[in-house]
């Protein structure tokens, strides 16, 4: 037997169904709901919602539940994750030597184009360890910076790592240099959040394009490449365009550049 | 009941206009303004906020008689932290892209005041059904405003759209810049307040005084 009350006034009507119309007030049956009778099914299920174990135990059950769903949806897509991370590294570093890619043709292009990749130390010496995998921050902090060497068209082009801030958060990139060691070849820029239209224009290739050609050492010594106001110049070193508008995020990729090639200088120096 | 009565179309289709969330609750104006300089990750972010508030709302339905009542705001909080990192996981699998634009704002979506609002609102005294309807009506009102900004922003102050060039070159040639501010904070709230001032004045009921 369920329980009717009248929304205009309130009467209660018991039976299967609502009355047609109300003994009160002559409302129709649409202005009738059914009462749920909570009381009662608390007590059937004979839990009180407002105790202090059952607040306790429902947490810790709720917690415990989300926790195996998020493992779960974890693991079920991290070789997926994983994938999508690792291909975006290998489009980042086609990019720096001027081939762009989509994602999913990444690693064809990747295996087929870069012949080497190893770790060097300041020194410029040979290191164990596996180039791609990586992490860049944490090699730098123990002297040792990831090489690729790619083959284009018969000529070796050496690939290193850049990492530094910008205004927002971290700046990362990788910048190619011809078999001299010296002349740019090409250069890539990656950001986390650096202001749309603005210092985020460094991914932009009408940014990273004018790296082309510029040289890192001037008689001899490292030098870096500036990046400065548009229109400015500097003297004793090669220098770019900075993004108008973006004066924190240009200066974080002039300190990039200079701070991140800096470990890499007695191996740009260096013969083999 | 129908599974789409009256009542439940009042529902799904009440909060894209007469009682959207964005223009007339005032709700997640803060994911309003960062997310929409360009289209695309406004669309994106529409639908994922759509979402979570479906599922979140449809959870915290199910589950709503058995909440003690002293925790329930940390049991929607629970239950919404969960579904955005699935959401988060699942773009980081199958748009990284994408998942690179949104960058923190995915995680954000916990915090959006539309989620908060329409659980302790809706969810926590009404159905599964109608719930799902409300949580897809609250992220489609969402979702449009988003886009509406979006498409403005990107339209005059990167002349392109979803990436595309939209403005021709001759008019650059004559001259035309684009404009800059529009890629920044502030004109995403001027562009909202132009909305609602657009809307407010075809909606004479909701004009206070």
């Amino acid at each position: 037997m369920a329980k009717y009350k009248c929304k205009v006034c309130g009467y209660i009507h018991e039976g299967n169904k609502a009355p047609d119309v109300c003994p009160i007030c002559a409302a129709p049956a649409s202005d009738f709901e059914e009462v749920k009778e909570e009381t009662a099914d608390g007590k059937k299920k004979g839990l009180d919602r407002d105790s202090n174990v059952y607040t306790v135990v429902y947490a810790s059950v709720m917690v415990v539940l989300v926790a195996v769903v998020l493992a779960f949806t974890s693991q079920s897509l991290r070789t997926f994750q994983q994938k999508n991370e690792e291909n975006d590294k290998r489009q980042q570093i086609l990019r720096s030597i001027n081939v762009n890619v989509s994602a999913n043709e990444a690693e064809a292009k990747y295996n087929e184009l870069i012949k080497e990749a190893f770790l060097v130390n300041q020194n410029g010496e040979k290191v164990e360890g596996d180039a791609f995998a990586a992490d860049v921050v944490k090699a730098a902090s123990e002297h040792e910076y990831p090489v690729f060497v790619a083959n284009i068209d018969g000529q070796k082009k050496y690939i290193m790592a850049l990492h530094g801030a910008g205004l927002w958060g971290p700046l990362w990139g990788y910048i190619s240099v011809d078999s001299d060691k010296n002349t740019v070849y090409g250069a890539d820029f990656s950001h986390q959040g650096e202001t749309p239209g603005l210092g985020a224009e460094i991914a932009k290739p009408a940014f990273s394009g004018e790296f082309k050609g510029k040289k890192l050492f001037m008689d001899g010594t490292f030098k870096s490449i500036a990046v400065v106001k548009p229109g400015k110049s500097v003297a004793g070193q090669d220098y770019v365009d900075g993004i108008s508008g973006g004066t924190i995020t240009s200066k974080g990729v002039d300190a990039m550049l200079f701070d991140s090639l800096s470990g890499y200088v007695k191996f740009l120096t260096s013969q083999n | 009941m129908g599974l789409l009565s009256n009542k439940n179309k009042e529902v799904l289709l009440g909060p894209l206009s007469a009682n959207n969330p964005v223009v007339v609750q005032m709700l997640g104006i803060c994911s309003a303004l960062a997310v929409t300089s360009k289209l695309e990750p406004a669309i994106v972010m529409g639908i994922s906020v759509t979402a979570v508030v479906a599922f979140a709302n449809v959870i915290i339905s199910l589950i709503r008689n058995t909440i003690p009542n002293r925790i329930r705001i940390i049991v929607q909080l629970v239950v919404v932290a969960a579904l955005v990192t699935i959401v988060s996981e699942v773009l980081k699998a199958f748009a990284y892209d994408v998942n690179k634009q949104l960058s923190v704002f995915v995680g954000l979506i916990i915090t959006n005041c539309i989620l908060m609002g329409r659980l302790e609102a809706f969810a926590l005294g009404n159905g599964p059904w109608e719930s799902f309807l409300d949580g897809i009506g609250n992220g489609l009102g969402y979702a449009l405003i988003l886009i509406i900004v979006g498409f403005f922003r990107e339209l005059l102050g990167s002349g392109t759209l979803l990436g595309f060039q939209v403005i021709p070159q001759a008019l650059y040639d004559f001259g035309y810049v684009n404009n800059g501010l529009m890629i920044l904070p502030p004109m995403a709230l001027i562009v909202i307040a132009v909305i609602i001032w657009v809307h407010r004045a075809r909606n004479k009921e909701l004009q206070e005084n």
